[in-house]
């Protein structure tokens, strides 16, 4: 199939999808789903297909509702991805067919989710109504429905991931802690509040293979983490006050945390309101270094062999993506892509990365040994990128 | 009541800065408007920037929600100085290194009666 006409394919699916019970204009050819991906559209509500061996957009799908700070997790058979919109929409898209498969709105505003180790249970993190929603992965139908109560009425919850063993940890934005739904015996979650985190967690991260769930905060220097092996379960305060007596700057996007990949030794990580990429031992959890970058720091993702890990910035610096060098811990290039430098994926072994530049409607492929600039493809508002490898990565 | 610090300094630092501009009855009407090339900006940073916190709709997210219905009866130029200067002790952040008072005042107007879209 030339290229165009794959395009064209891509770009019939969403009238396709609006039908229920009619095929895609052109599905796929007999082929596999591990080296696919999706790339969000955000301001369009759409979503590319792409393919990272031909390093191509293979077609396009529409009808996904309000995108803004969209993530997605996919199904353990790689063929289907869920999509967590910003207006509460879950939507399942099959990248085999290239339409949607299902799609309902099960919140008003949403902010993630996560899918269990056995693939059967998506749940979804809501900021209103503030809780944690469970879904069956194949058919949407709702599960369980896990309201974030405490003092202050509904918590916003936010670090949605999934753990070993049917579990679910999240965190409360306003109550400031800790909680994991447990469905190790069925479909009816033991719902257990771990414990105080601090002021304000704004994301959480599954690390160490799952064994440990570490909780950023806004609102105070420090993190929260939990060691998933211990009984009983409980929150232990790491990085105390680093960062104190520094000024910090106005933080005009939050960091994410996701792709804190323990890299040589240790965790590379944004710092909060400070121009540094932070480095943190995987034994001591303590920290043992500052890296000066160009701004703040939004994703700090480690190639998945550990050497490198590449950094974006926050507004009003976020043209910008640098590479450090986790032997030196020194930035080893600065890059340029654009204005609105959003995201970056790698490939599941690491050989590419794949960049998205908003508000140059481009997406920037990456050698991430040459460091050099391989290809750039064209795309709407192009936000989060999203590979189907994931499928296999807890707490991803 | 949250910030009386603002209560006190805010009318002071609106004569300040209006300078010689009547305040009263069309109220900062006379102040410079953002050109179109700006206001294409500033839709595009509202819907995309602040949208990081606040939704690309508006309708909230981590920030509040900052549609007509909840701004109704809110004081424009006080939004506008909560833009300029956020709000203490919360993730709102001070815009005023990148937005001019202008700037604010607009961006607070058009909120209120709701904001435009962007235009590709
Ligand atoms: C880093 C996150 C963040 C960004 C970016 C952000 N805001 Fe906010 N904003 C907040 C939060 C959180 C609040 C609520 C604070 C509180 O608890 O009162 C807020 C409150 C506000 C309020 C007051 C709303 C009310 O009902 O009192 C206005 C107006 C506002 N923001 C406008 C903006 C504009 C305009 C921008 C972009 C130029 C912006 N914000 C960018 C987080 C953010």
């Amino acid at each position: 199939m030339k290229r165009r006409d794959i395009l064209r394919a891509g770009l019939a699916a969403p009238l396709a999808a609006a039908l229920p019970g009619r095929a895609s204009a052109m599905p796929m050819p007999m082929r596999g789903t591990g080296d696919l991906g999706i790339v969000i559209e955000r301001a369009t509500g759409s979503v590319l297909v792409i393919d990272t061996t031909q390093m191509d957009i293979l077609g396009r799908i529409g009808g996904l509702g309000d995108l803004s700070h969209a993530s997605a997790v996919f199904s353990r058979d790689e063929r289907y991805a869920y999509v967590f919109g910003r207006d509460g929409g879950l939507t399942m898209l099959d990248l085999l067919e290239m339409k949607i498969a299902r799609r309902i709105i099960q919140g008003g505003n949403s902010i993630g989710g996560a899918i269990s180790d056995d693939g059967r249970l998506v749940a979804v993190s809501n900021y209103k109504p503030g809780g944690v929603k469970v879904f069956h992965a194949a058919t949407l139908e709702q599960v369980a429905d896990i309201p974030a109560k405490w003092a202050g009425g509904l918590s916003k919850t936010v670090g949605l991931a999934d753990a070993p063993g049917r579990k679910f940890l999240f965190s409360l934005f306003e109550a400031g802690e800790i909680w994991m739904a447990d469905f190790a015996h069925g479909n009816k979650p033991r719902v257990i509040k771990i414990g105080k985190a601090g002021k304000w967690p704004y994301d959480g991260l599954i690390a160490q293979g799952g064994r440990i769930y570490i909780a950023g905060l806004f609102g105070e220097d420090g993190m929260a983490k939990v060691d998933l092996w211990q009984e009983p379960l409980k929150v232990e305060r790491i990085l105390d006050g680093y960062g104190r007596g520094e000024k910090k700057l106005p933080v005009y996007k939050m960091p994410h945390l996701e792709g804190w990949t323990e890299a040589a030794g240790a965790f590379f990580f944004p710092a909060v309101g400070h121009h540094e990429v932070l480095v943190m031992d995987g034994r001591t959890w303590q920290l043992t270094g500052k890296i000066p970058v160009h701004g703040q720091p939004v994703f700090v993702m480690a190639r998945p062999d550990g050497r490198h890990v590449w950094v974006n910035f926050a507004h009003p610096l976020n043209d910008t993506v640098q590479v450090i060098d986790t032997m030196s811990r020194k930035v080893i290039k600065t890059f340029t892509p654009g204005p609105a430098v959003l995201h970056m994926e790698f490939t599941p072994r690491g050989e590419q990365v794949w960049v998205s530049v908003r508000d140059k409607n481009q997406i920037n492929i990456y050698d991430t040994h040459s460091l050099e600039l391989l290809r750039t493809l064209e795309a709407k508002a192009p936000s989060g990128i999203f590979l189907t490898a994931r499928a296999h990565k807890i707490g991803l | 009541m949250k910030f009386p610090a603002r209560k006190i300094l805010g009318p002071g630092l609106l004569l300040a800065l209006a300078g010689g501009l009547a305040l009263a009855g069309s109220g900062w009407a006379g102040a410079a408007q953002p050109d179109a090339a700006r206001v294409k900006a500033l839709i595009h940073l509202v819907r995309q920037d602040c949208g990081s916190c606040h939704g690309m709709t508006l309708k909230g997210g981590l920030g509040k929600p900052l549609l007509p219905q909840n701004l109704a009866g809110r004081d424009t130029e006080a939004l506008a100085e909560i833009i300029l200067d956020g709000i203490p002790d919360t993730p709102m952040p001070p815009w005023r290194t990148e937005l001019s008072r202008a700037d604010a005042l607009w961006i607070a107007r058009k909120l209120k009666e709701g904001f435009p879209h962007e235009t590709p």
